[in-house]
């Protein structure tokens, strides 16, 4: 008997106990899609993570300073501190001491509230110079960015992101408009396009970009001191290099030695290591979850195909009189197992990618199915079917035919 | 002489737990090839038991049993499998038919263990079906059949593969008389053209229509005559 007698053969028992094998295909259904999906909602979280970081820019370097320690002895932890200085970020922008360093964009951020005519939202007003937009990888959707001029002299001059401006702005172009600042009428003179980082609640979208002088007259602060200095390495390859002179130049500039730095520097690929390492324990705990629903659908599988051994002992003799060898036999319980487990893992699957197109609009949350993920299930599933299966196979196929005949 | 069949002092001893039983004790015969033999004897005088190991679904606990020469014992289980597949075909008294397959596809499932090809076996079902008066039922499945025409079914499929022997264990015992004699002028036929068959009955009428009887009492051979010396 061939190979293909003998799943014909499976195919037709699988098809005449209909309803059993539908409930068994539903052990591994569950198992496989919800690996896929717990899979797809942990690749998706990254992806989106990966997508944010890298549209701050591109060969970005973000320098933060350090945590300051209060009075009572309480550290504020990173970005606490106010040790980074307009001087810091002119040093980093001078070539002969750091030549990887192509443009360095110094801001500074506070929440204001913006006001235009009867409308009023509030936001964060950050303070930069004119290369924060190509450091920063932003678009103007219209008019302009601010010049060295208007940094120079603090012009009132603003651009808005693309929410801030249609919240101040219903209908309308808000360029040339008034935007009153912490009671600071101001011009906008532009609009920023879209940050394209998809979700929601970021406030890339969500800022207003004044020069950086104007940001200090505005807060009244005197000191130089920035929030953070943005740098864009010249190349990819230069990352590594730029990261090692800013570092040095920091630590000189500071007078501090390297165990005492009073400032961080973090690069785009580092924020998507951290940001993944909580994504990842989560999506290893549900896929572990997963992966033992899916052990459970295979034992299910086992479960009827021992069901269907004992239930079909008759039919196994008759079948072994009429000449079928232990190994046919056998191998029809194998066909009809993997059978089974493929059917449920195909099903699976499809029920896994149909998921994954209807969760994100249910819970706001990206989920990509990656290829090698889906293959991957659908040959759990048939390892599931077959490595559950040999067991009842193979006591199938050690019955003696006068037994099993004999049996009612 | 040497024939088809021949044991030798074959005893069959059934072991359950402690429990010992003895449901042959040492049976001799040969079978000539193109014999008619009807073994007769009360119920549980070991006539399956006989049966079982001639269709070598079972093997004797002592004693030996060649079938065409060659010694059943000494074979595994797949060259039984295939010794049963080529030279012998079975009639059960319960049809054993699968349920879910129509006429044809039971016919057939011998062929299939032989390896024959897909539409030869169809062909070669649909005649031994034709053969039996089935040419008009080939489709159906057993549960649409009467009990005289699934056991003519299973005739069918027993003579599919042109085996040299028919064994048949009281294939008349669930049937009526018309359907007893259908099956019993089959069985005529089949041995006119030439096959071995051992009938299994314990009925007399059906004994009468073999070529000799064999009458078994507690596991032994108590008469072997040819038919018409019985009373
Ligand atoms: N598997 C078995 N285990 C124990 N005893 C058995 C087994 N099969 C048959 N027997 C016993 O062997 C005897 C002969 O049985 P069997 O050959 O079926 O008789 P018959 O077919 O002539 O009615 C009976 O007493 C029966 O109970
Ligand atoms: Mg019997």
């Amino acid at each position: 008997m061939n190979w293909f007698e003998t799943f014909r053969a499976g195919a037709e028992a699988v098809r005449a106990h209909r309803l059993r094998s539908v409930l068994t295909m539903l052990g591994i259904v569950i198992g496989i899609s919800s690996v896929i999906l717990t899979v797809g909602l942990g690749q998706g979280a990254q992806d989106q993570v990966r997508q944010q970081i890298s549209a701050l820019g591109s060969n970005l370097l973000i320098v933060s300073p350090g945590s300051s320690t209060d009075s009572s002895g309480l550290r504020g932890g990173f970005g606490s501190a106010s040790t980074l200085t307009l001087q810091d970020a002119t040093a980093i922008g001078d070539d002969s001491v750091v030549p990887d360093a192509a443009r360095v964009a110094p801001t500074t951020s506070t929440s204001t509230a913006l006001a235009a005519g009867e409308t009023n939202w509030t936001s964060s007003v950050v303070g930069t110079t004119t290369s924060w937009l190509d450091v920063r990888a932003r678009d103007l959707s219209a008019g302009r960015f601010f010049t060295e001029a208007e940094v120079e002299q603090a012009a009132d001059v603003v651009v808005l992101g693309p929410d801030t401006a249609s919240e101040l702005f219903e209908r309308g172009s808000p360029v040339g408009q008034t935007v009153t600042v912490d009671s600071t009428p101001m011009t906008v003179i532009g609009v920023l396009e879209s940050s394209g980082a998809s979700s929601s609640g970021t406030s890339e979208d969500d800022q207003a970009v004044v020069p950086i002088s104007t940001a200090k007259r505005l807060t009244g602060t005197a000191t130089s001191s920035v929030s953070t200095i943005y740098v864009e390495a010249a190349s990819a390859d230069a990352l590594t290099a730029a990261y090692q002179e800013i570092n040095a130049l920091l630590l000189t500039l500071h007078g501090v030695g390297a165990d005492e730095a009073d400032f961080s520097i973090s690069t785009q690929d580092s924020l998507v290591e951290t940001a993944n390492s909580t994504n990842e324990t989560l999506t290893v705990l549900l896929g572990g979850i997963a992966a033992i629903s899916l052990l459970v659908g295979g034992i299910g599988v086992m479960n009827i195909m021992l069901v269907s051994v004992t239930e079909r002992v008759r039919e196994i003799g008759l079948r072994k009189a009429l000449g079928a060898t232990p190994r046919v036999i056998r191998r029809q319980f194998l066909v009809e197992a993997s059978l089974l487990g493929f059917t449920g893992g195909l099903v699976g699957v499809l029920v896994g990618v149909v998921g994954a197109q209807v969760l994100p609009g249910l819970i706001d949350q990206p989920v990509s199915i990656s290829l090698v993920a889906t293959l991957g299930a659908i040959g759990t599933a048939l390892a599931l079917g077959i490595g559950f299966g040999v067991y009842p196979a193979s006591r199938a196929a050690r019955l003696t035919p006068i037994d099993a005949l004999r049996s009612e | 002489m040497s024939g088809i069949i021949e044991l030798e002092g074959v005893r069959k001893t059934y072991r359950s737990g402690s429990i010992e039983f003895e449901a042959l004790r040492g049976i001799d015969t040969t079978i000539a090839e193109g014999e008619y033999v009807a073994v007769i004897g009360p119920s549980g005088s070991g006539k399956s038991t006989l049966m079982n190991i001639l269709g070598c679904l079972d093997t004797p606990s002592e004693g030996r049993y060649l079938l065409a020469g060659e010694d059943v014992s000494q074979m595994g289980e797949a060259q039984l499998a295939e010794v049963r597949n080529r030279r012998i075909g079975f009639v059960f008294q319960q049809f054993n038919l699968l349920a879910m397959l129509p006429a044809w596809r039971n016919v057939e499932l011998p062929l299939v263990y032989a390896g024959v090809p897909r539409a030869e076996r169809r062909e070669r079902a649909v005649a031994a079906l034709g053969r039996v008066g089935l040419a008009d039922r080939i489709d159906n499945r057993p549960g649409e059949l009467s009990g005289g025409q699934q056991q003519r079914v299973a005739v069918a499929r027993a003579l599919v593969t042109e085996p040299a022997m028919i064994l048949a264990d009281e294939p008349t015992g669930n049937l009526d008389s018309q359907s007893t004699t259908d099956v019993l002028a089959l069985l005529d036929e089949l041995h006119a053209a030439g096959r071995t068959i051992v009938l299994i009955t314990h009925e007399h009428e059906v004994a009468a229509r073999a070529s000799r009887n064999l009458v078994i009492r507690d596991g032994a051979i108590t008469s072997d005559e040819p038919v018409g010396a019985l009373a």
